[in-house]
């Protein structure tokens, strides 16, 4: 395996291959109550205390569609650059299983709610464009629980009924790590927009992934075969590692591909067919009679439109322009929405006189350090942005030096406090007063004598060594750039 | 009063509204009656002490401005009522006890009616003869051993045996006006959306409409201004101005044009049935109606369109009674032994025979030739329709092919019992209310009905003109009480 100006390729013999993914994404739509009933959605209640009639399913029961959910699916569609489709469909896709009731799922099939879009993908080489298929809405289904009696099946119907937004990317993903920023891309648009809370560990977001590998270079695809479910960045890197390198050595060894459903295996960290397309499913998809087609004006699109909040690619556009980030420094800052309304709050507490690449630096530095090691969201963070941006200001204005500012930085992990008292309660304010500087220095020069000598004859190294006892002096409050300009006066 | 029974709904409403009837002695009398009819068989589950309950309560504070104040009626065990099991005349549903009640019966309810018990019909309503039922066959009140028509036989022979003063069927190809045709009785078909199918067993969902059946228009449309609701419980429910249709009910059908379809003089139609028709025919001119010769030319494809459409979402609507739930399930080895179980011991042969023709032509590789196509010619057969309403504002047609025949008669031959649905089923595809009225006899002193078809939401207009030919067809049901000893 090579990893050439950040291709992905799979060498074996003669041959490099190349591998190509496509993603089908579920993203539970963030709602109150399901896609047809009135039912709420909370993560982790008590199995089937959030079950109505209709999400298990009795007779005569019958689909009402949650507007909010559509409206949803629609923001997402205009997050995804995509286009809006007028009126769309709700089929009935039919299979039997325990943990689902009705036995069919409602979805959409022909007619989906969002068709055609892309996102932009930011890689260490440049951009990506990665195009999407389309976004249907359809409903989620129960939970079967095999692990809890040695001969029966329990079946939980919390989830049964739940909005999900299926997004289909086009099969443009190329490597382990283009995936990764595509879901990650795919969660701040969607985090931005409040259409789904991207939590992973929780389900809200998970995929089925579509592999195959082809010579470098062929411009026919590759048989595929989908890796079902998979729930973690992670995992769906794995997983494509193994099956992309399954697929080469079936292919090496003069073999074929068969088209199949894979699952991964995360303890054995390998994928293994679940079923063939011969056993594939017959799901006898036809238009759910219980609902008419789903129709959006114009004027509801629009209203919709502009109300969208600005996205992570323009904001990014914006910190560059506005605050003359980095774009390295912007994408950082944009990636999640928490990041950028901290780093936004900060902004807006500085004030006029504001450092913007300092506070930057503590923001990506020391705060996300910080947080990393006590494994918080920024959302959790236990220094404010206020707090933040007092202390980035404190440094700013020569109240305090850098270096005494990391001190007063752990002291504010304590309760959040005031960095300006801490700084007042602890005496760190930096010596800047020019004169109690020149006198300090003066009876250092004064002590030192010989050294000074040596310095003047052009052993300029001991420059360092008359900061450092000045520092030293002054208890290292003393501000270093005063330090160094009288130094440099008063040795010449 | 000895003869309470034999009054129509109207008579009965008047009567308890004067203070000479109370509730309770409406209720007992058709509690007693029906207890006498038990050989027709017409009740699968009977609520009488309950009702009496109600009847008594009823008549200690009544509420005499209420539409159906302190009537008593069994319903078609095919709408959910609370706290009374609904089978659906499925062995599938033998055991189940809804916690909810259907909107049809809860307008019911409101308007002051008492539930008497719920009805026999064919399993999940499907049939045509009431003997798909997993609570077994029906007695037409007509003659011994003659079916009431289906799927709404029980409501049928109910409403004809005066075992309830009216009551309320569902008609997806027919079930309300065959049975009708087959009983003496009027039944109305609404326009698809008027009555909500919230809380009604779902057989095919784009065709299902509840309907009121009665033994006069007038009690018809009585009926049919209570039950016609807007509903945001049921997606395809339609939010129209419905009118007052009983008190709008007019026998003035002056100048009214009538659509005579050539199409419905099908091959091996019994020549009493035409010259019904023919007489039909004579009374509307006579009631001052123009009647006008049209073409309806994709009627001979609606029966089978009927047996795609209908079956696809049959498959699909009966998913649900998989064992897992409610309803009966069986003891199986593993998940799909327990679904296989279940399904075969709890369907009939007539509910398994159209879920699999539905899961065929719902099968990839099929869907186009058989679903696809069908729903291309459902458009068509209502443009059919549309194209003849710029000229014509109701259609006159016979109910059925024939009168009513034997129990067992055309058991295992379905085709010709699907024959039975040739009249009504292009009403369903097209979603137009349509109406039966009883019209003549046949050679076997067998009722007979003719159809009227209307415009979609112009019920008034149909039960207008079933109202004047009522009059002048001035039809009177042979009923011997033969089954009473």
């Amino acid at each position: 395996m090579s990893k050439k100006n950040s291709e992905y390729l799979i060498n074996r013999k003669d041959n490099q291959y190349e591998v190509v993914i496509g993603l089908e994404v579920h993203a539970q739509v963030l709602s109150e109550s399901k896609l047809f009933s009135t039912s709420a959605t909370k993560f982790g209640a008590e199995p089937n205390t959030q079950v109505s009639l209709v999400d298990a399913a009795f007779p005569g029961m019958l689909p009402v569609i949650n507007e909010f959910c559509v409206k949803q699916a629609i923001k997402t569609g205009i997050g995804l650059n995509a286009k809006i489709n007028k009126r769309s469909v709700f089929d009935r896709k039919n299979y039997f299983y325990a943990d689902l009731p009705q036995g069919y799922q409602i979805s959409q099939f022909k007619d989906p709610i969002v068709g055609e879009g892309k996102v932009i993908l930011d890689m260490p080489d440049g951009q990506k464009e990665v195009g999407i298929e389309r976004l249907h809405l359809e409903q989620d289904a129960g939970k079967s629980i095999h692990d809890l009696d040695p001969q029966n099946t329990f079946v939980d119907l919390n989830r049964s009924g739940v909005a999900l937004m299926e997004i289909v990317s086009k099969p443009d993903l190329r490597s382990p790590d283009e995936v990764s920023a595509y879901i990650k891309k795919l969660r701040s648009i969607m985090r931005y927009l409040g259409t789904c809370d991207g939590n992973m560990q929780e389900g809200s977001l998970r995929a089925d992934v579509n592999v195959s590998v082809r010579v470098k270079g062929s411009k026919k695809f590759g048989t595929r075969c989908e890796i079902k479910n998979v729930n973690s960045i992670k995992f769906m890197q794995m997983a494509i590692e193994y099956e992309a390198n399954r697929q080469v050595d079936l292919i090496e060894e003069g073999k074929s591909i068969d088209q199949e459903t894979r699952l991964f295996d995360t303890k054995k960290n390998e994928t293994r067919s679940m079923r063939s397309k011969e056993d594939a499913h017959d799901y006898r998809y036809f238009p759910d009679p219980d609902l008419l087609p789903l129709e959006v004006s114009d004027e509801f699109v629009k209203e919709l439109k502009n109300n969208i909040p600005e996205l992570p690619d323009d904001k990014k556009k914006r910190f560059i322009d506005e605050f003359k980030l980095s774009p390295y420094e912007a994408t950082i800052l944009v990636s999640d929405i928490d990041t950028a309304k901290y780093f936004e709050e900060v902004v807006a507490k500085m004030g006029k006189n504001k450092d913007m690449k300092l506070a930057v630096n503590w923001i990506t530095g020391e705060l996300f350090a910080i947080l990393n090691n006590k494994n918080l969201e920024i959302s959790q963070s236990p220094i404010s942005a206020k707090n933040l941006a007092i202390l980035v200001n404190l440094i700013k204005n020569g109240t305090i030096s850098g270096k005494i500012a990391k001190t007063v930085f752990e002291l504010m992990l304590d309760g959040d406090k005031d960095p300006q008292k801490i700084v007042e309660e602890k005496g760190l304010k930096q010596q800047s007063d020019p004169k109690a500087l020149e006198a300090l220095i003066d009876k250092i020069i004064n002590d030192n004598r010989e050294k000074a000598i040596e310095y003047k004859q052009g052993k300029e190294k001991l420059f360092g060594f008359f900061v450092g006892q000045a520092m030293k002096a002054s208890g290292g409050k003393a501000n270093p750039q005063l330090i160094n300009e009288i130094l440099k006066k008063k040795l010449q | 009063m000895s003869d309470i029974t034999k009054q129509s709904l109207s008579e009965l409403v008047k009567n308890i509204k004067n203070k000479k009837l109370s509730s309770t002695d409406v209720t007992k009398a058709f509690i007693e009656r029906s207890e006498k009819s038990k050989e027709l068989n017409a009740y699968i589950t009977e609520d009488f002490t309950s009702a009496l309950d109600k009847a008594k309560k009823f008549d200690q504070k009544p509420n005499l401005d209420l539409k159906l104040p302190g009537i008593p009626m069994a319903v078609k065990d095919l709408f959910c009522t609370k706290d009374v099991k609904t089978t659906a005349g499925s062995k599938i549903l033998n055991n189940f006890i809804p916690t909810y009640e259907s909107t049809v019966t809860e307008n019911i309810w409101k308007e002051g009616a008492i539930l008497l018990g719920k009805l026999n019909c064919d399993e999940f309503a499907m049939g045509s003869s009431n003997e798909t039922s997993f609570f077994g066959n029906v007695q037409n009140p007509i003659d011994k051993d003659l079916v009431p028509g289906g799927s709404s036989g029980g409501s049928a022979s109910a409403v004809a045996g005066q075992l309830t003063p009216i009551t309320i069927g569902t008609d997806t190809g027919g079930s309300i006006r065959q049975p009708a045709s087959f009983t003496g009785t009027v039944g109305l078909k609404p326009t698809y959306g008027s009555c909500s199918r919230y809380g009604i067993v779902a057989f095919a969902s784009s065709l299902d409409q509840a309907g009121p059946m009665a033994q006069n228009v007038k009690d018809c449309a009585l009926l049919q201004e209570v039950i016609s609701t807007y509903d945001s419980k049921d997606s395809t429910s339609i939010d129209f101005k419905r009118n007052q249709y009983s008190k709008e009910l007019t026998n003035n059908i002056k100048g009214k044009k009538i659509g005579i379809p050539k199409e419905y003089r099908v091959d091996g139609m019994p020549k009493e049935i035409e010259d019904l028709w023919q007489k039909g025919i004579q009374y509307v001119k006579d009631c001052g109606a123009e009647t006008i010769d049209i073409s309806l030319p994709h009627t001979s494809y609606a029966l089978p369109t009927y047996y795609i459409v209908a079956p696809a979402e049959a498959s699909s609507n009966l998913a649900r009674y998989d064992g897992v739930k409610y309803g009966f399930r069986a003891k199986g080895e593993n998940l799909i032994d327990m679904y296989e179980k279940t399904r075969s011991e709890g369907f009939g042969a007539e509910v398994q025979r159209r879920i699999m023709i539905g899961t065929y032509v719902l099968s990839s590789g099929y869907y186009d030739a058989y679903y696809l196509k069908a729903q291309k010619v459902r458009k068509l057969i209502k443009n059919d329709f549309d194209e003849v309403y710029k000229k014509v504002d109701a259609i006159l047609t016979p109910s059925t092919p024939s009168s009513a025949f034997k129990i067992g008669e055309k058991t295992n031959d379905p085709v010709s019992m699907y024959l039975n649905d040739i009249f009504t089923v292009p009403v369903n595809l097209a979603g137009l209310p349509g109406i039966s009225i009883p019209a003549g006899h046949d050679s076997k002193g067998y009722p007979l009905g003719l159809q009227i078809i209307g415009k979609a939401f112009d019920e008034q207009n149909i039960l207008n003109i079933a109202f004047a030919m009522e009059e002048k067809i001035n039809f009177k049901n042979k009923i011997t009480d033969w089954w009473i000893k």
